[in-house]
């Protein structure tokens, strides 16, 4: 029924929003095992292209007076540096290489995402939810590790009225449990919304008469989703700066 | 008929579970707003603050994300 | 096979939203939930995330570390040359105030000391001048007083000349030329 159901439209409007996710093999039809090369390889490996690009080679020349594509890379890890130096603090510069990784790979990701007939490895909760896990697993040993047991005097609100702290107490570790569940949803449905959207939008400029409108609706998303792949990226990394925050420094 | 009238629940539940993305909507809103007004109050705290008006924002609209999640979930996973 | 059933309209409907109408098995209609491709993705994601981890921490962040670094010693090094500079033009500037300083001073204490040198010349000359103006004053006033001397001698010659002459007219051989004389000369010293 599934394979026959895309061949059985008859007439009308045809949205296939949720098409451009599916993950596929590159070469052949075979199943999708663990190692298979599919488009999730193809645009992986292009990001890491993109970042090596524009960090490795875009840098080669050191030169004191940047390059353009230099004085790119010296912004994003200033940006991303004096990110973790505001939130973290002095003693959270160390884990600057990780969060630049997380930045870097969501950024270059959801960018790449946006050319016509990508596939967007972000929009996926397999991807986001295995980043956010990462970071909350990883947040939570760290806190646990630095600060022993004082790591749950975070859940424990000691600037509220006694008869509060319980109830307090129980909503924050909902909440934290939340966090990797938001972490993770929040990038990619963005990701995904934005896109299925303009596959709508698209789907719409089938009929004559509104084209014209749905192709200037598809420009408008078009600008918005750029704003959002940016915003999602930084968002994802402040999170991360404020759960390390969390983790190191676990008063209130 | 069963099955039509499931789909019908499904894609009913759908838009109500939509709704609750104009919730985030007006989150968000607020919190941007909220900041313009701060920021225009005391411009030069402004630019320190930019970090937590996304930080807001994301909390506002994460909860609007799982509402568009459940309306997915409805649409093509039930 | 319920959906067999679903009226033409609920399936153009089912299609038109991109519902797949069944979800045989694991292909749901939603291929983020399409469990079978998770450990696939899972797989790229992290060797992607592993990459990318080694490149930035090994090559691009202490390149570009040090890349800032250098750029900002280089602009310190810059400012802090000026500076030296700077104090460097101040300190030319109080040298040079100073060598102005002294060579005036210098020049005033040459002048006095020419001056000086000078007033000495000069009053050497004048006391040689002095002396010799009271050398040739005593001479002449030497001279004069021979000149009055004899003058007077003359005169006193002259006198008792003309005073014998005339006792010898008054009265011839009475008052002798001695007397005379002595009498002559007590006159003219009265």
């Amino acid at each position: 029924m599934a394979t026959e159901a895309h061949g059985a439209e008859d007439g009308g409007l045809v949205f296939h929003p949720m098409d451009q996710f599916i993950v596929k093999p590159l070469f052949g039809n075979g199943d999708v095992g663990a190692f298979t090369i599919t488009n999730v390889t193809l645009w992986m490996a292009l990001t890491v292209v993109c970042i090596i690009v524009l960090l490795v080679f875009g840098t080669s020349r050191r030169a004191i007076v940047p390059s353009r594509s230099q004085s790119i890379a010296e912004m994003m890890y200033g940006f991303v540096y004096k990110m973790v130096e505001d939130v973290t603090g002095k003693d959270g510069v160390k884990y600057f290489p990780y969060i630049m990784t997380l930045f870097m790979f969501i950024l270059v990701s959801n960018f790449l995402g946006l050319l016509p007939m990508a596939f967007t490895t972000t929009s996926h909760i397999a991807v986001t939810g295995v980043l956010a896990m990462m970071v909350f697993l990883a947040v939570t040993i760290l806190g646990f590790v630095k600060n022993g047991a004082g790591f749950l005097g975070l859940f424990w609100v000691s600037s509220a009225p006694l008869a509060l702290r319980p109830i307090l107490a129980l909503i924050e570790v909902i909440s934290y449990f939340v966090r990797p569940v938001s972490h993770s949803i929040r990038l990619a449905g963005n990701m995904m919304a934005g896109h299925a959207v303009i596959k709508v939008f698209a789907g719409f400029a089938a009929i004559a008469a509104i084209s014209p409108l749905s192709i200037l609706a598809i420009t408008a998303m078009y600008g918005l989703e750029i704003l959002v792949s940016g915003i999602q990226a930084y968002v994802f990394a402040i999170l991360t700066c404020v759960y390390l925050k969390d983790a190191l420094h676990p008063s209130h | 008929m069963e099955g039509d009238i499931a789909q019908m629940g499904q894609f009913i539940g759908a838009g109500l579970a939509s709704v609750g993305m104009g919730g985030a909507a007006v989150g968000v809103g607020n919190v941007a707003g909220s900041y313009l007004s701060g920021a225009l109050r005391n411009p030069s705290a402004a630019a320190s603050q930019t970090a937590t008006l996304f930080i807001g924002i994301a909390f506002a609209e994460a909860l609007g994300i799982f509402s568009f999640l459940v309306a997915l979930l409805l649409m093509f996973a039930v | 096979m319920a959906e067999h059933n679903l009226s033409p309209e609920a399936q153009g409907m089912a299609d038109a939203l991109g519902v797949d109408g069944d979800h045989a098995g694991a292909s749901a209609g939603m291929p983020q939930l399409d469990f079978s491709s998770f450990d696939n993705q899972i797989v790229w994601l992290l060797i992607t995330l592993v990459v990318i981890y080694f490149v930035l921490s090994r090559v691009a962040l202490p390149r570009i570390g040090s890349v800032l670094a250098e750029r900002a010693g280089t602009i310190t090094n810059d400012i802090a040359a000026a500076e030296d500079l700077k104090q460097q033009a101040i300190d030319a500037e109080a040298a040079y105030e100073k060598a102005l300083v002294d060579a005036r001073a210098e020049a005033g204490r040459i002048v006095g000391e020419t001056k000086a040198a000078i007033q000495v010349d000069l009053d050497k000359a004048i006391a040689k001048a002095d002396a010799e103006i009271a050398a040739r004053a005593a001479e002449g006033e030497k001279a004069i007083a021979a000149i009055r001397d004899s003058a007077a001698e003359s005169a006193a010659t002259v006198a008792k000349d003309i005073a014998k002459d005339i006792v010898s007219a008054v009265a011839p051989g009475k008052i002798d030329a001695k007397s005379i004389t002595a009498a002559v000369t007590a006159k003219m010293k009265g």
